[in-house]
Protein backbone atom coordinates (compact mmCIF):
# COMPACT_ATOMS: atom_id res chain seq x y z
CA UNK A 1 0.00 0.00 0.00
CA UNK A 2 2.63 2.51 0.88
CA UNK A 3 4.48 1.43 -2.09
CA UNK A 4 1.84 2.41 -4.33
CA UNK A 5 0.67 5.61 -2.85
CA UNK A 6 4.87 6.25 -2.97
CA UNK A 7 4.85 5.60 -6.99
CA UNK A 8 1.64 7.88 -7.36
CA UNK A 9 3.33 11.17 -5.92
CA UNK A 10 6.40 10.22 -7.09
CA UNK A 11 4.92 10.20 -10.48
CA UNK A 12 2.03 12.62 -9.94
CA UNK A 13 3.34 14.87 -12.50
CA UNK A 14 3.11 12.33 -15.16
CA UNK A 15 -0.37 11.46 -13.94
CA UNK A 16 -1.89 14.55 -13.74
CA UNK A 17 -0.52 15.37 -17.22
CA UNK A 18 -2.16 11.64 -18.60
CA UNK A 19 -5.78 12.49 -16.78
CA UNK A 20 -6.20 16.40 -18.38
CA UNK A 21 -5.10 14.55 -21.64
CA UNK A 22 -7.63 12.40 -21.67
CA UNK A 23 -10.28 14.68 -20.70
CA UNK A 24 -8.91 17.22 -23.73
CA UNK A 25 -8.90 14.24 -26.34
CA UNK A 26 -12.45 13.17 -25.01
CA UNK A 27 -13.76 16.54 -25.62
CA UNK A 28 -12.43 16.89 -28.90
CA UNK A 29 -13.12 13.23 -29.92
CA UNK A 30 -16.95 13.34 -28.52
CA UNK A 31 -17.21 16.92 -30.85
CA UNK A 32 -15.89 14.73 -33.93
CA UNK A 33 -18.23 11.37 -33.50
CA UNK A 34 -21.89 13.59 -32.90
CA UNK A 35 -20.53 17.18 -34.28
CA UNK A 36 -21.87 18.62 -30.69
CA UNK A 37 -20.21 20.41 -27.83
CA UNK A 38 -22.47 22.18 -24.99
CA UNK A 39 -20.43 24.19 -23.33
CA UNK A 40 -17.54 24.93 -25.57
CA UNK A 41 -18.56 27.96 -27.80
CA UNK A 42 -18.65 31.56 -28.15
CA UNK A 43 -22.33 32.05 -28.21
CA UNK A 44 -22.39 32.20 -24.79
CA UNK A 45 -23.26 35.32 -23.37
CA UNK A 46 -19.76 36.81 -21.67
CA UNK A 47 -17.55 36.06 -25.00
CA UNK A 48 -20.32 37.35 -26.89
CA UNK A 49 -20.82 40.46 -24.94
CA UNK A 50 -16.70 40.44 -25.30
CA UNK A 51 -16.80 39.76 -29.06
CA UNK A 52 -19.91 42.36 -29.44
CA UNK A 53 -17.81 45.24 -28.18
CA UNK A 54 -14.89 44.36 -29.86
CA UNK A 55 -17.39 44.55 -33.61
CA UNK A 56 -18.62 48.31 -32.36
CA UNK A 57 -15.04 49.41 -32.83
CA UNK A 58 -13.92 47.33 -36.12
CA UNK A 59 -17.45 47.67 -37.57
CA UNK A 60 -16.38 51.48 -38.53
CA UNK A 61 -13.03 50.22 -40.37
CA UNK A 62 -15.29 47.95 -42.71
CA UNK A 63 -18.43 50.39 -43.38
CA UNK A 64 -17.88 51.35 -46.81
CA UNK A 65 -17.49 48.36 -48.57
CA UNK A 66 -20.44 46.79 -46.49
CA UNK A 67 -22.68 50.05 -47.41
CA UNK A 68 -21.70 49.42 -50.74
CA UNK A 69 -22.88 45.71 -50.72
CA UNK A 70 -26.28 46.91 -49.32
CA UNK A 71 -26.95 49.88 -52.08
CA UNK A 72 -26.19 46.94 -54.68
CA UNK A 73 -28.54 44.86 -52.81
CA UNK A 74 -31.74 47.67 -51.94
CA UNK A 75 -30.95 48.01 -56.33
CA UNK A 76 -31.79 44.83 -56.94
CA UNK A 77 -34.74 44.74 -54.70
CA UNK A 78 -36.25 47.74 -56.23
CA UNK A 79 -35.72 46.37 -59.53
CA UNK A 80 -37.99 43.12 -58.41
CA UNK A 81 -40.82 45.41 -57.34
CA UNK A 82 -40.92 47.23 -59.94
CA UNK A 83 -40.83 44.36 -62.56
CA UNK A 84 -43.56 41.74 -60.96
CA UNK A 85 -42.01 38.93 -63.19
CA UNK A 86 -43.29 35.71 -60.97
CA UNK A 87 -47.01 35.61 -62.12
CA UNK A 88 -47.75 32.03 -61.85
CA UNK A 89 -49.55 30.53 -64.87
CA UNK A 90 -51.75 28.14 -62.90
CA UNK A 91 -52.65 30.66 -60.79
CA UNK A 92 -51.40 28.83 -57.66
CA UNK A 93 -49.54 30.69 -54.87
CA UNK A 94 -45.87 29.00 -54.11
CA UNK A 95 -46.84 27.52 -50.83
CA UNK A 96 -43.66 26.92 -49.07
CA UNK A 97 -43.09 30.60 -47.65
CA UNK A 98 -39.93 31.33 -45.64
CA UNK A 99 -39.27 34.61 -43.00
CA UNK A 100 -36.52 36.62 -43.14
CA UNK A 101 -34.63 37.64 -40.21
CA UNK A 102 -31.42 40.24 -40.92
CA UNK A 103 -28.29 39.55 -38.69
CA UNK A 104 -25.07 41.37 -38.11
CA UNK A 105 -21.85 38.57 -37.39
CA UNK A 106 -20.23 39.23 -33.92
CA UNK A 107 -17.53 36.69 -34.59
CA UNK A 108 -16.21 35.61 -37.98
CA UNK A 109 -13.59 32.43 -38.78
CA UNK A 110 -12.38 31.06 -41.22
CA UNK A 111 -8.55 30.30 -40.64
CA UNK A 112 -9.45 26.17 -39.39
CA UNK A 113 -10.98 23.33 -41.40
CA UNK A 114 -14.35 23.60 -39.07
CA UNK A 115 -15.01 26.99 -38.98
CA UNK A 116 -17.87 28.10 -36.93
CA UNK A 117 -19.73 31.83 -37.22
CA UNK A 118 -21.51 33.60 -34.12
CA UNK A 119 -24.13 36.28 -35.27
CA UNK A 120 -26.40 38.43 -33.18
CA UNK A 121 -30.11 37.30 -32.80
CA UNK A 122 -31.09 33.83 -31.17
CA UNK A 123 -33.92 31.87 -29.77
CA UNK A 124 -36.00 35.67 -29.18
CA UNK A 125 -35.81 36.46 -32.81
CA UNK A 126 -37.33 33.25 -33.54
CA UNK A 127 -34.27 31.59 -34.85
CA UNK A 128 -34.23 27.97 -34.73
CA UNK A 129 -31.59 24.87 -35.17
CA UNK A 130 -31.19 24.12 -38.80
CA UNK A 131 -32.08 27.70 -40.72
CA UNK A 132 -30.43 28.63 -43.31
CA UNK A 133 -27.92 31.80 -43.64
CA UNK A 134 -27.24 33.31 -46.44
CA UNK A 135 -25.40 37.27 -47.27
CA UNK A 136 -26.38 39.07 -50.28
CA UNK A 137 -24.41 37.00 -52.27
CA UNK A 138 -25.26 33.39 -51.50
CA UNK A 139 -25.34 30.89 -49.18
CA UNK A 140 -23.04 31.10 -46.18
CA UNK A 141 -23.99 28.51 -43.60
CA UNK A 142 -26.71 26.77 -41.54
CA UNK A 143 -27.42 27.43 -37.90
CA UNK A 144 -26.18 24.86 -35.43
CA UNK A 145 -26.92 26.16 -31.73
CA UNK A 146 -29.09 29.23 -30.43
CA UNK A 147 -29.27 31.15 -27.43
CA UNK A 148 -32.01 33.62 -26.40
CA UNK A 149 -30.04 36.35 -27.86
CA UNK A 150 -27.29 34.79 -30.36
CA UNK A 151 -26.69 31.49 -32.30
CA UNK A 152 -23.82 30.22 -33.84
CA UNK A 153 -23.94 28.81 -37.44
CA UNK A 154 -21.95 25.99 -39.19
CA UNK A 155 -19.79 28.32 -42.19
CA UNK A 156 -19.91 26.87 -45.78
CA UNK A 157 -15.81 26.88 -44.88
CA UNK A 158 -16.74 23.58 -42.98
CA UNK A 159 -15.55 19.96 -43.64
CA UNK A 160 -18.29 18.76 -41.91
CA UNK A 161 -21.18 21.21 -44.13
CA UNK A 162 -23.13 19.31 -46.13
CA UNK A 163 -25.53 20.63 -48.99
CA UNK A 164 -27.81 19.89 -52.05
CA UNK A 165 -26.77 21.71 -54.79
CA UNK A 166 -27.43 22.05 -58.67
CA UNK A 167 -26.34 23.27 -62.08
CA UNK A 168 -28.67 26.49 -62.63
CA UNK A 169 -28.28 25.42 -66.27
CA UNK A 170 -28.86 22.00 -66.81
CA UNK A 171 -30.61 21.33 -63.14
CA UNK A 172 -28.60 17.85 -62.77
CA UNK A 173 -27.95 17.73 -58.62
CA UNK A 174 -24.59 16.88 -56.51
CA UNK A 175 -23.50 17.36 -53.40
CA UNK A 176 -21.53 20.43 -51.82
CA UNK A 177 -18.65 20.31 -49.68
CA UNK A 178 -15.78 22.00 -48.04
CA UNK A 179 -11.69 19.78 -48.23
CA UNK A 180 -10.67 22.30 -46.12
CA UNK A 181 -7.50 23.57 -48.30
CA UNK A 182 -8.88 26.86 -50.17
CA UNK A 183 -11.14 29.42 -48.34
CA UNK A 184 -12.53 30.73 -51.70
CA UNK A 185 -13.07 27.48 -53.20
CA UNK A 186 -15.80 24.29 -52.18
CA UNK A 187 -16.73 21.22 -54.13
CA UNK A 188 -19.57 19.64 -55.85
CA UNK A 189 -19.43 16.19 -55.99
CA UNK A 190 -21.73 13.29 -57.58
CA UNK A 191 -22.97 15.12 -60.29
CA UNK A 192 -23.77 12.34 -63.54
CA UNK A 193 -21.17 12.96 -66.26
CA UNK A 194 -24.08 13.52 -68.34
CA UNK A 195 -24.72 16.85 -67.12
CA UNK A 196 -22.90 19.02 -70.04
CA UNK A 197 -20.37 21.39 -67.46
CA UNK A 198 -18.67 24.38 -68.79
CA UNK A 199 -16.44 26.67 -66.77
CA UNK A 200 -18.04 29.59 -65.28
CA UNK A 201 -21.52 28.17 -64.45
CA UNK A 202 -23.75 29.41 -61.78
CA UNK A 203 -24.43 26.77 -58.87
CA UNK A 204 -26.92 27.45 -56.92
CA UNK A 205 -29.17 25.84 -53.85
CA UNK A 206 -31.03 22.69 -55.28
CA UNK A 207 -34.46 23.33 -52.97
CA UNK A 208 -34.42 19.24 -51.76
CA UNK A 209 -32.86 20.28 -48.93
CA UNK A 210 -35.94 22.59 -47.44
CA UNK A 211 -33.41 24.83 -45.60
CA UNK A 212 -33.05 26.70 -48.33
CA UNK A 213 -35.45 28.07 -51.18
CA UNK A 214 -35.00 26.86 -54.89
CA UNK A 215 -31.98 28.85 -57.16
CA UNK A 216 -29.80 30.53 -54.06
CA UNK A 217 -26.42 31.13 -55.26
CA UNK A 218 -23.51 29.55 -54.62
CA UNK A 219 -20.87 30.04 -56.61
CA UNK A 220 -19.50 29.87 -60.26
CA UNK A 221 -17.57 26.33 -61.57
CA UNK A 222 -13.99 26.83 -61.52
CA UNK A 223 -13.01 23.65 -62.96
CA UNK A 224 -14.24 19.87 -63.03
CA UNK A 225 -12.83 16.08 -64.12
CA UNK A 226 -14.19 13.15 -63.56
CA UNK A 227 -13.88 11.30 -59.84
CA UNK A 228 -12.41 7.97 -58.99
CA UNK A 229 -15.38 5.96 -60.00
CA UNK A 230 -15.28 7.34 -63.33
CA UNK A 231 -19.49 7.72 -63.46
CA UNK A 232 -19.98 11.01 -61.78
CA UNK A 233 -17.81 15.30 -62.27
CA UNK A 234 -16.45 16.47 -59.44
CA UNK A 235 -16.47 20.29 -59.87
CA UNK A 236 -14.40 22.76 -58.24
CA UNK A 237 -16.26 25.96 -57.51
CA UNK A 238 -15.22 29.31 -56.54
CA UNK A 239 -17.41 30.83 -54.14
CA UNK A 240 -19.70 33.44 -54.66
CA UNK A 241 -19.52 35.13 -51.31
CA UNK A 242 -16.19 36.10 -49.68
CA UNK A 243 -16.73 34.51 -46.63
CA UNK A 244 -13.36 36.70 -44.98
CA UNK A 245 -15.45 39.84 -45.40
CA UNK A 246 -19.53 39.19 -44.25
CA UNK A 247 -21.12 41.24 -41.91
CA UNK A 248 -24.80 41.66 -42.73
CA UNK A 249 -26.45 38.41 -43.16
CA UNK A 250 -29.84 37.07 -43.58
CA UNK A 251 -31.51 33.87 -41.49
CA UNK A 252 -34.36 31.96 -43.37
CA UNK A 253 -36.51 30.11 -41.89
CA UNK A 254 -38.77 27.66 -43.40
CA UNK A 255 -42.70 28.18 -42.21
CA UNK A 256 -43.45 24.97 -43.21
CA UNK A 257 -40.86 22.69 -42.06
CA UNK A 258 -42.70 21.14 -38.78
CA UNK A 259 -46.03 20.01 -41.63
CA UNK A 260 -43.64 18.53 -44.25
CA UNK A 261 -41.20 16.74 -41.95
CA UNK A 262 -44.54 15.18 -39.95
CA UNK A 263 -45.51 13.43 -43.65
CA UNK A 264 -42.08 11.53 -43.18
CA UNK A 265 -42.61 10.28 -39.08
CA UNK B 1 3.96 38.04 -4.82
CA UNK B 2 4.63 40.47 -7.03
CA UNK B 3 6.26 37.83 -9.61
CA UNK B 4 2.94 35.65 -8.90
CA UNK B 5 0.65 39.02 -10.09
CA UNK B 6 3.17 40.01 -12.66
CA UNK B 7 2.66 36.45 -14.43
CA UNK B 8 -1.12 36.78 -13.85
CA UNK B 9 -0.98 39.56 -15.65
CA UNK B 10 1.00 38.83 -18.59
CA UNK B 11 -1.27 35.79 -19.31
CA UNK B 12 -4.31 38.02 -19.15
CA UNK B 13 -2.63 40.41 -21.61
CA UNK B 14 -1.68 36.92 -23.68
CA UNK B 15 -5.08 35.74 -23.83
CA UNK B 16 -6.95 38.88 -24.62
CA UNK B 17 -4.24 39.75 -27.35
CA UNK B 18 -4.37 36.40 -28.79
CA UNK B 19 -8.48 36.04 -29.03
CA UNK B 20 -9.08 39.62 -30.40
CA UNK B 21 -5.95 40.74 -31.97
CA UNK B 22 -3.86 37.81 -33.15
CA UNK B 23 -7.00 35.16 -34.40
CA UNK B 24 -7.84 37.79 -36.64
CA UNK B 25 -4.72 38.92 -38.54
CA UNK B 26 -5.54 36.11 -41.33
CA UNK B 27 -2.03 36.74 -43.40
CA UNK B 28 -1.81 35.41 -46.49
CA UNK B 29 -5.64 33.84 -45.93
CA UNK B 30 -5.20 31.85 -42.90
CA UNK B 31 -2.01 32.23 -41.29
CA UNK B 32 -2.57 33.55 -37.63
CA UNK B 33 0.17 33.51 -35.10
CA UNK B 34 -0.49 31.97 -32.20
CA UNK B 35 1.95 34.05 -29.67
CA UNK B 36 0.32 33.29 -26.61
CA UNK B 37 2.66 30.06 -26.47
CA UNK B 38 5.33 32.73 -25.38
CA UNK B 39 3.94 32.47 -21.38
CA UNK B 40 4.61 28.76 -21.35
CA UNK B 41 7.65 29.06 -23.19
CA UNK B 42 9.59 31.75 -21.05
CA UNK B 43 7.37 30.60 -17.66
CA UNK B 44 9.90 30.92 -14.79
CA UNK B 45 12.04 28.21 -14.22
CA UNK B 46 11.91 28.06 -10.53
CA UNK B 47 8.25 26.32 -10.55
CA UNK B 48 6.13 24.39 -8.53
CA UNK B 49 5.71 21.82 -11.83
CA UNK B 50 2.84 19.94 -10.98
CA UNK B 51 0.73 23.28 -10.89
CA UNK B 52 2.55 24.58 -13.88
CA UNK B 53 0.84 21.51 -15.63
CA UNK B 54 -2.71 22.74 -14.76
CA UNK B 55 -2.48 26.25 -15.42
CA UNK B 56 -1.37 25.09 -18.83
CA UNK B 57 -4.19 23.10 -19.11
CA UNK B 58 -7.02 26.03 -17.87
CA UNK B 59 -4.72 28.72 -19.98
CA UNK B 60 -5.33 26.60 -23.00
CA UNK B 61 -8.67 25.98 -22.26
CA UNK B 62 -9.55 29.51 -21.80
CA UNK B 63 -7.86 30.00 -25.77
CA UNK B 64 -9.97 27.17 -26.81
CA UNK B 65 -13.92 29.20 -25.65
CA UNK B 66 -12.31 32.59 -27.22
CA UNK B 67 -11.97 31.04 -30.83
CA UNK B 68 -14.12 28.34 -30.50
CA UNK B 69 -12.25 25.20 -30.72
CA UNK B 70 -12.82 22.34 -29.12
CA UNK B 71 -10.11 21.67 -26.23
CA UNK B 72 -7.31 21.27 -28.85
CA UNK B 73 -4.96 24.34 -27.74
CA UNK B 74 -5.30 23.10 -24.10
CA UNK B 75 -4.14 19.97 -25.53
CA UNK B 76 -1.55 21.10 -27.55
CA UNK B 77 -0.34 23.45 -24.50
CA UNK B 78 -0.79 20.91 -21.85
CA UNK B 79 1.60 18.61 -23.60
CA UNK B 80 4.40 21.43 -24.20
CA UNK B 81 4.12 22.37 -20.41
CA UNK B 82 4.40 18.47 -19.33
CA UNK B 83 7.32 17.81 -22.08
CA UNK B 84 9.36 22.28 -21.28
CA UNK B 85 11.69 20.26 -18.63
CA UNK B 86 13.05 17.55 -21.02
CA UNK B 87 13.37 20.00 -23.80
CA UNK B 88 15.26 22.77 -21.32
CA UNK B 89 17.48 19.48 -20.00
CA UNK B 90 18.00 18.82 -24.19
CA UNK B 91 18.94 22.37 -25.53
CA UNK B 92 20.70 23.66 -21.79
CA UNK B 93 22.35 20.33 -20.67
CA UNK B 94 24.46 20.75 -17.09
CA UNK B 95 23.66 24.63 -16.90
CA UNK B 96 19.45 23.86 -16.52
CA UNK B 97 20.43 20.87 -14.01
CA UNK B 98 22.41 23.15 -11.99
CA UNK B 99 19.82 25.83 -12.25
CA UNK B 100 21.84 28.16 -13.33
CA UNK B 101 20.39 28.88 -16.97
CA UNK B 102 18.51 32.35 -17.05
CA UNK B 103 16.44 33.87 -19.77
CA UNK B 104 17.67 36.79 -19.70
CA UNK B 105 21.79 35.47 -20.68
CA UNK B 106 21.03 32.49 -22.64
CA UNK B 107 22.83 31.96 -26.23
CA UNK B 108 21.05 33.08 -29.17
CA UNK B 109 21.34 29.55 -30.91
CA UNK B 110 19.64 27.50 -28.19
CA UNK B 111 17.12 29.74 -27.51
CA UNK B 112 16.28 29.59 -31.34
CA UNK B 113 16.29 25.93 -31.20
CA UNK B 114 14.79 25.67 -27.67
CA UNK B 115 11.81 28.26 -29.10
CA UNK B 116 11.62 26.24 -32.89
CA UNK B 117 11.50 22.66 -31.19
CA UNK B 118 8.20 23.91 -28.61
CA UNK B 119 6.21 25.51 -31.38
CA UNK B 120 6.57 22.69 -33.46
CA UNK B 121 5.50 20.58 -30.86
CA UNK B 122 2.58 22.69 -30.15
CA UNK B 123 1.21 23.24 -33.13
CA UNK B 124 1.84 19.90 -34.57
CA UNK B 125 -0.52 18.31 -31.58
CA UNK B 126 -2.80 21.31 -32.49
CA UNK B 127 -3.41 20.83 -35.79
CA UNK B 128 -3.30 16.82 -36.00
CA UNK B 129 -6.02 17.31 -33.00
CA UNK B 130 -7.42 20.08 -35.46
CA UNK B 131 -8.06 18.21 -38.69
CA UNK B 132 -8.42 14.98 -37.29
CA UNK B 133 -7.75 13.09 -40.61
CA UNK B 134 -5.03 10.53 -41.24
CA UNK B 135 -5.42 11.14 -44.68
CA UNK B 136 -5.15 14.99 -44.82
CA UNK B 137 -1.16 14.44 -43.35
CA UNK B 138 -0.41 16.84 -46.03
CA UNK B 139 -2.28 19.55 -44.52
CA UNK B 140 -1.80 19.14 -41.47
CA UNK B 141 2.04 19.26 -42.22
CA UNK B 142 1.47 22.46 -44.62
CA UNK B 143 -0.95 24.44 -41.62
CA UNK B 144 1.99 23.47 -38.74
CA UNK B 145 4.93 24.44 -40.92
CA UNK B 146 2.92 27.92 -41.95
CA UNK B 147 1.86 29.15 -38.89
CA UNK B 148 5.07 28.25 -37.04
CA UNK B 149 7.25 30.63 -39.08
CA UNK B 150 4.52 33.43 -37.74
CA UNK B 151 4.50 32.29 -34.27
CA UNK B 152 8.28 31.93 -33.98
CA UNK B 153 8.53 35.55 -35.85
CA UNK B 154 5.76 36.90 -33.52
CA UNK B 155 7.63 34.78 -30.01
CA UNK B 156 10.84 36.45 -30.89
CA UNK B 157 9.92 39.86 -30.73
CA UNK B 158 7.89 39.31 -27.71
CA UNK B 159 11.62 38.04 -26.33
CA UNK B 160 13.41 40.56 -27.38
CA UNK B 161 11.20 43.64 -26.00
CA UNK B 162 10.40 41.91 -22.92
CA UNK B 163 13.09 39.79 -21.44
CA UNK B 164 16.44 40.26 -23.48
CA UNK B 165 16.43 43.88 -23.48
CA UNK B 166 14.78 44.32 -19.76
CA UNK B 167 18.20 42.86 -18.64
Amino acid sequence: MQRIIYFLIRNKDFILFLSLLTICLSINISYNEYNKSKFLNSSNSLFSSLYKTKLTISKYFNLEYQNQLLLEENRKLRYLLYNPKNINLTGRKDKISYNVTSASVIKNSYSFSNNFVTIDVGRNDSIEIDNGVISSKGVVGIIDKISPNYSRFISILNTKFLLNAKLKKSNYFGVLSWDGMNINRVQLSDVPKQANVSIGDTIVTGGNSLIFPKGILIGYVESFKLDNSENYLELQINLATDMRNIENLYVLKNNNLKEINSLDE
Amino acid sequence: MNNLISNIFLALILIFGQALFFNNINFLGSINPLIYIYFIAYFPLKNNRTLFIFCAFIYGFIIDIFSDTHAIHAAATLTIAFFRPYLLKLFFGMAYEHQVVKFKSIELKQNLFYLISIILIHHFILFSLEIFDISKISLIFKNTFEVLISTFIGIYILYELLIHRAK
